[in-house]
């Protein structure tokens, strides 16, 4: 029987601490891909090939100096069901690829969740580090001890010249992918965001926002990443996201200061009825759930909202997607019927919280 | 701004590509890249730029009939995994390690293009990496020689002569 209790709770434990700058860095991850040498990339790698490499990588665990990077559950996707999966991904602790199409796919997790180790994604180890808030530089730091560990009992596909060697030639290199997810209303709020997003590009960093239909993220929520993984060191792509992410939360909070000072009325009125929305409407779609909690969020941040901390806004962006309704009400629901049933989760968690 | 593939749409999911040192946007729609199949939304994934990488790859840099002493990109093949150039075009990614050996005559261009340099200068494997961070180490020595003939400080330039050839004694003997 497979660990189950990594989702059935929203939140990771990693994400329940207070975290520098966290009312904008809502989470800082560092990604090390790396593969065997030896044997084929995941992708061709034969049945027996990528159970090898499940084998191996899942040993490495017994070793005390693995070990000492606290107490890891080893999950073999084939034992999970859809539904689990799809919690897993909404978690960010495995990739919709290892869900979907891995071959002896596994997943090996730390008590806390804080590192999640796949086995037989794109590559045959991905090492992730997710920290809360804005901590790029530890969440780097861990991942590349992590690495050291396993390196010291595996071989590990090296070239002189191109690095470690990895299945997509846009991770060659380092392997080092570090991204942090932040929250910027006030920027979207004042039209900035796009001037900045598009400068951000143009030193070697990736935007993604989740959009809706309009030219609006859902969520206000962005993720800014590193796209050059040869020819920097890790340091200074590090150094690089880390940089530009304090300069984008200077810019956040000025572009804050200013909402409140030029129109408290407007972003008061704004922020209050989009939560009495969230605490008394009885049908909210995921669209509409991601703007009105961006807009609470906000508020909190702004103290505008008492009794609401980040750490409940951070669950409820988890449990109002669908596969963690779908695990908390039930398998078979209908669209509609999820609308229903997050109106109700988001009712009742804003209740709770503000009555304790 | 339009979206590049469908010029509908507002493009809402932007990349860079370093092209010779030149920087070269992509513009792209949600709706355009979901049809790729390669946008969910909501999780961790999102977008993956294979689609966009394969397009770079069929580009054919010293042309097609490999004049340059280039072998044409038909021709190639990894002898480890059986991957050839033309699979690895289509797909953007390689099939096993050996196929960055076999396909190297090709590479420069793509990791010019996708990362702006050709050459790791990161992270070493600790076991494996004792050579490379000697050879590493040479290189640098060789530069601060240069340096040293240059500004005509002959005696600390014999110095470094010295030990780039201990070094290279050290790395012979392995
Ligand atoms: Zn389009
Ligand atoms: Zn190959």
């Amino acid at each position: 029987m497979p660990n189950l209790r990594f989702t059935e709770k929203a939140l990771s434990d990693w994400m329940r601490s207070d975290a520098a700058d966290s009312e904008i860095v809502i989470s800082s991850r560092v990604r090390i891909a790396r593969n065997l040498q030896h044997v084929p990339f995941p992708m061709l790698a034969s049945n027996e090939q990528s159970e090898e490499v499940l084998n191996k990588l899942s040993e490495v665990l017994q070793y005390d100096d693995v070990h000492a990077f606290g107490d890891f559950h080893t999950l073999d996707l084939i034992d999970i069901d859809d539904l689990d999966k799809r919690v897993l991904v909404e978690k960010h602790l495995i990739s919709p690829s290892l869900a979907n199409e891995s071959r002896n796919g596994a997943v090996i997790l730390s008590e806390d969740e804080s590192v999640s180790i796949m086995i037989n994604e794109e590559d045959h180890l991905r090492i992730q580090c997710l920290y809360p808030g804005f901590q790029v530089k530890e969440a780097w730091e861990k991942a590349s001890a992590i690495d050291d560990a396993f390196e010291a009992h595996v071989d590990y596909a090296f070239d002189d010249r191109r690095g470690y060697l990895t299945s997509c030639p846009t991770n060659v290199g380092t392997g080092v992918r570090a991204s942090v997810m932040m929250h910027l209303p006030a920027l979207v709020m004042t039209q900035q965001i796009g001037r900045i997003l598009t400068a951000v590009s143009q030193v070697g960093l990736t935007v993604r926002g989740i959009y809706g239909e309009g030219s609006e993220a859902m969520g206000n929520l962005f993720q800014i990443s590193n796209q050059i993984t040869l020819g920097q060191t890790e340091q200074e792509v590090i150094e690089n996201l880390h940089g530009v992410v304090l300069q984008m939360i200077g810019h956040e909070r000025t572009a804050r200061e200013r909402l409140i000072t030029d129109s408290r009325l407007r972003i008061t009125d704004r922020v209050m009825r989009s939560y009495g929305i969230l605490s008394h409407a009885a049908v909210v779609d995921s669209k509409e759930a991601a703007q009105r909690l961006s807009d609470v969020r906000l508020g909190v941040d702004l103290g505008l909202l008492d009794g609401l901390s980040i750490t409940v806004m951070n669950e409820l962006n988890v449990m109002t997607q669908p596969g963690f309704l779908q695990k908390t009400f039930g398998e078979d629901m209908r669209t509609d019927e999820r609308d229903i049933y997050r109106a109700q989760l988001i009712r009742d968690t804003i209740n709770a919280a503000k009555q304790s | 701004m339009l979206c590049q593939e469908c010029n509908k749409r507002p493009a809402t999911l932007h990349f860079t590509k370093i092209v010779n040192g030149e920087k070269t946007e992509f513009h792209i729609c949600e709706s355009c890249a979901r049809e790729k199949g390669e946008m969910i939304p909501g999780t961790a994934g999102g977008f993956s730029i294979h689609n966009l990488l394969s397009g770079l790859l069929d580009f054919d840099p010293a042309g097609k009939s490999g004049s340059a002493g280039t072998p044409p990109a038909k021709a190639l093949q990894c002898e480890e995994c059986g991957m050839t150039y033309s699979q690895f075009s289509k797909i953007g990614r390689f099939g096993c390690s050996s196929c960055y050996k076999y396909f190297d005559s090709r590479l420069d261009p793509l990791f010019k293009r996708v990362h702006g340099s050709t050459s790791h200068v990161g992270k070493v494997p600790a076991r494996a990496g004792g050579r490379i961070k000697v050879k590493r180490q040479i290189a640098d020595l060789k530069r601060e020689l240069q340096e040293s003939i240059t500004q005509e400080e002959f005696e600390e330039a014999a110095q470094i002569r010295d030990q780039i050839r201990e070094l290279e004694k050290g790395i012979a003997q392995e």
